[in-house]
């Protein structure tokens, strides 16, 4: 089970590889993480998507809570968060393909942002739900390059982490 | 303003540090240089290991963060094993070293190393000061931290050209830090809840570790056993917690533990940990136990509460008033059918007919513990010489057992001891360890003499490393290799040429004389014990 946690930690040199250093430590296996000052520049945003099962997440909160520079662990259900991941996709275009992509890119919502005679970039920034089915629609045409950020989750409505 | 070196030493003062142990080079030397007028005593270790060991002894006795000192470079990574050997033991450590100068660090200069990223997996925290108006906060901080919740080691990595910056001094009166406030009250709904649930069970059992000496809560531990009559066991870490021949103890758990203490584990209903991290060389199989057992955890670090085994009451807090409040709630209750019960199952270790010249290894201890004084200091070091200490030596109250059993690092015992005695000049210390084990750690022999500290060291000579040699022998068809010692020296001789008195014993007959000898000396005394090479450990 895919699990979101979101870890607000002190801004300093040293905390990104502390905390990424207990992930391989203790063996948790990571799909990604995304990290960046927040509102308050003393703190920094980690959020984290992580497999595992539930002994594994409990014990995931409780390692980076015992981490001295964590100043708060939420590992949050599905339902409670909006999350988003910006991807940029180059993908195989010859000319007489490209009004197809272009279409698929105006229903999904995505923007392309770079052309040559032979491949378009894509710049698409949605859920994690949403990205997985762009990328089954782009397969065909041969997707050349993915660079990702990695998922950023907040709560839905007025709650916050503080 | 003041030059940082001389802040540093002002730190140490302000903590009431009255010994350090360490080894210096060029690039802590501003530190040293301070400390040259200072009233803290410096030890010369003869590796700088052995200067973590040494605090780690002086730390379990005085129950305070103790310190030791290295240079950059090479002396920080042969710091290294003393701080994961304090990580997993939970003992809170000061490691500073010196680093190279800010501008030049990632430039690969001479002894240069990323010491905060090679000690990150197992230190509680570490510092690489770069400003040097934060030292004295950074300092107090580490105290701090060291010391309080879960303990640990903290390393502060200090460039020279830091050291040799001009700062005004102030020291911090507290600690502002809004990510670390460890839990220490217990839940007080919790705390009732195990009572009722040690109350309705027929057979409870405590198991108790480490933890309870880190807590300071041994006196709470055995008012808690007496009052509810709950039978205990302890992990290795916990040795000493109960007096060997108290009436409800029944020794020591685990792999190289006790019958009658495992069977305790088996037979019980609700398991009662305190200060006890379910270690595998304790507890091989927990899921086994889980199913079968109500579980009860009450422990500092609420990362452990879960990790190792499944808790139907989990308690995160300081043991000592957690414990303190459980005796005053809990109901006195006789429990002696289920402690004779127990009680019943016979430890029968064996000790083999005497072999010629050689003495028994697990009654010579017995003996030893009947010869040195109520409130020894005992350490072991690693291998069979450490479960035959563990399982013969007998604790009286006031007895205090250290080891390490987190790493089983070889070569503590005799660093341990230093430090121990450093901290408690009064009572005796005696470090017990193999012949391989104190070839880890022979050169100490040198500060022991420069430092007239009067430590006692027994080694039990089987010309082996005996607990890798009974592992093959009885896992690997006894096809033995690396495992022979035939290289070492005459021990005794060795003590002498440091001017260390020394002596050894052959048979049981002279024990208690040679016992007798090194009890009655107020120097430092080497005890060499011919031990069989096949002696087996349990
Ligand atoms: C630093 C270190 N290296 C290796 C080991 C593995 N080891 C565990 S016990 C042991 C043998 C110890 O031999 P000795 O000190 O002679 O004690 P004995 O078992 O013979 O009493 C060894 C090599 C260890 N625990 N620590
Ligand atoms: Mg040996």
């Amino acid at each position: 089970m895919k699990h979101t946690i979101s870890v607000l930690v002190e801004n300093h040199a040293g905390v990104l590889s502390r905390v990424s250093g207990l992930f391989s430590r203790r063996g948790f296996n990571i799909d990604s993480l995304a990290v960046g000052e927040t509102n308050d520049p003393t703190l920094s945003r980690i959020t984290i998507v992580a497999d595992g099962d539930e002994h594994t997440a409990q014990q995931l909160e409780k390692q980076l809570n015992k981490l001295v520079d964590t100043v708060k662990v939420r590992t949050f259900s599905p339902d409670e968060l909006l999350t988003r991941e910006l991807q940029l996709i180059k993908v195989s275009a010859a000319p007489n393909q490209r009004s197809e992509i272009m279409t698929i890119c105006e229903i999904m919502n995505a923007k392309i942002i770079d052309m040559t005679t032979n491949t378009l970039t894509v710049e698409i920034c949605d859920s994690p739900v949403h990205l997985h089915r762009m990328h089954d629609l782009l397969e065909g045409y041969g997707i050349k390059e993915i660079v990702r950020t990695g998922v950023i989750a907040i709560q839905k409505g007025s709650a916050t982490i503080k | 303003m003041i030059r940082a070196a001389k802040a540093m030493v002002r730190c140490l003062e302000k903590e009431g540090i009255k010994v350090v142990f360490g080894y210096p080079g060029a690039a802590i030397c501003p530190f040293y240089d301070e400390l040259y007028s200072s009233d803290i005593k410096h030890v010369l270790v003869r590796h700088e290991a052995n200067a973590g060991h040494a605090a780690s002894g002086a730390a379990r006795i005085t129950g305070k963060p103790a310190v030791c000192i290295a240079t950059s470079g090479p002396g920080a990574t042969n710091l290294l094993t003393a701080i994961a050997t304090a990580y997993a033991d939970s003992i809170p450590l000061i490691c500073i070293t010196g680093q190279v100068s800010t501008d030049q660090i990632g430039c690969d200069v001479f002894q240069e190393v990323d010491i905060t990223g090679a000690a990150e997996p197992f230190v509680k925290y570490s510092y690489l000061i770069k400003d040097a108006k934060r030292l004295p906060e950074i300092f107090r901080e580490a105290f701090y931290l060291a010391g309080t919740g879960r303990k640990g080691p903290v390393l502060i990595d200090v460039p020279v050209d830091v050291q040799n910056e001009m700062i005004d001094f102030s020291y911090p009166e507290e600690v502002k830090m809004r990510t670390y406030k460890p839990t220490v009250k217990g839940n007080p709904v919790q705390i009732k809840k195990i009572c009722e649930a040690i109350e309705a069970s027929e057979k409870p059992l405590i198991c108790a570790g480490g933890g309870v000496f880190l807590a300071d809560a041994k006196d709470e531990l055995l008012k808690f056993a007496e009052k509810s009559g709950v039978p205990a066991v302890s992990t290795m870490m916990g040795l000493s917690l109960f007096p060997s021949d108290h009436p409800i103890y029944l020794g020591m758990l685990g792999m190289h533990g006790v019958k009658s203490a495992n069977r305790a584990v088996n037979e019980c209903d609700t398991m009662i940990l305190i200060g006890a991290r379910v270690g595998d060389r304790a507890v091989r199989s927990p899921s086994f136990l889980s199913q079968s057992k109500q579980i009860i955890h009450i422990d500092i670090d609420p990362a452990e509460i879960g990790k190792n085994i499944p808790v139907d009451i989990p308690l995160v807090g300081d043991c000592k008033s957690i414990l303190a409040e459980m005796s005053e709630k809990i109901t006195e209750r006789d429990r002696s059918e289920w402690l004779n019960e127990v009680r019943a199952i016979k430890n029968d270790i064996a000790i083999n007919e005497e072999t010629e010249g050689f003495i028994n290894p697990k009654a010579f201890l017995r003996k030893l513990s009947d010869r040195m004084p109520a409130d020894t200091i005992c350490v072991a070091d690693v291998g069979q010489n450490q479960i035959w200490c563990c399982n013969n030596y007998a604790f009286k109250e006031s007895g205090r057992f250290l080891t390490t059993g987190g790493m089983g690092t070889m070569g503590y015992s005799v660093p341990c001891a230093v430090g121990a005695k450093m901290a408690a000049p009064e009572r005796e210390v005696v470090a017990v360890c193999g012949d391989g084990s104190f070839q880890m750690q022979m050169m100490e022999l040198a500060t022991i003499m420069q430092e007239k500290i009067a430590v006692k060291i027994i080694i039990m000579r089987n010309n082996k490393l005996g607990m890798v040699r009974e592992l093959q022998t009885n896992g690997y068809g006894d096809r033995q290799i690396a495992v022979a010692l035939d290289g070492s020296p005459d021990f005794v001789a060795l003590a002498k040429a440091y001017g260390i008195e020394s002596d050894r014993v052959t048979t049981m007959a002279e024990a208690e004389e040679k016992i007798e000898k090194l009890a009655a000396s107020d120097k430092p005394y080497l005890l060499e014990c011919n031990v069989y090479k096949l002696e087996s450990t349990l």
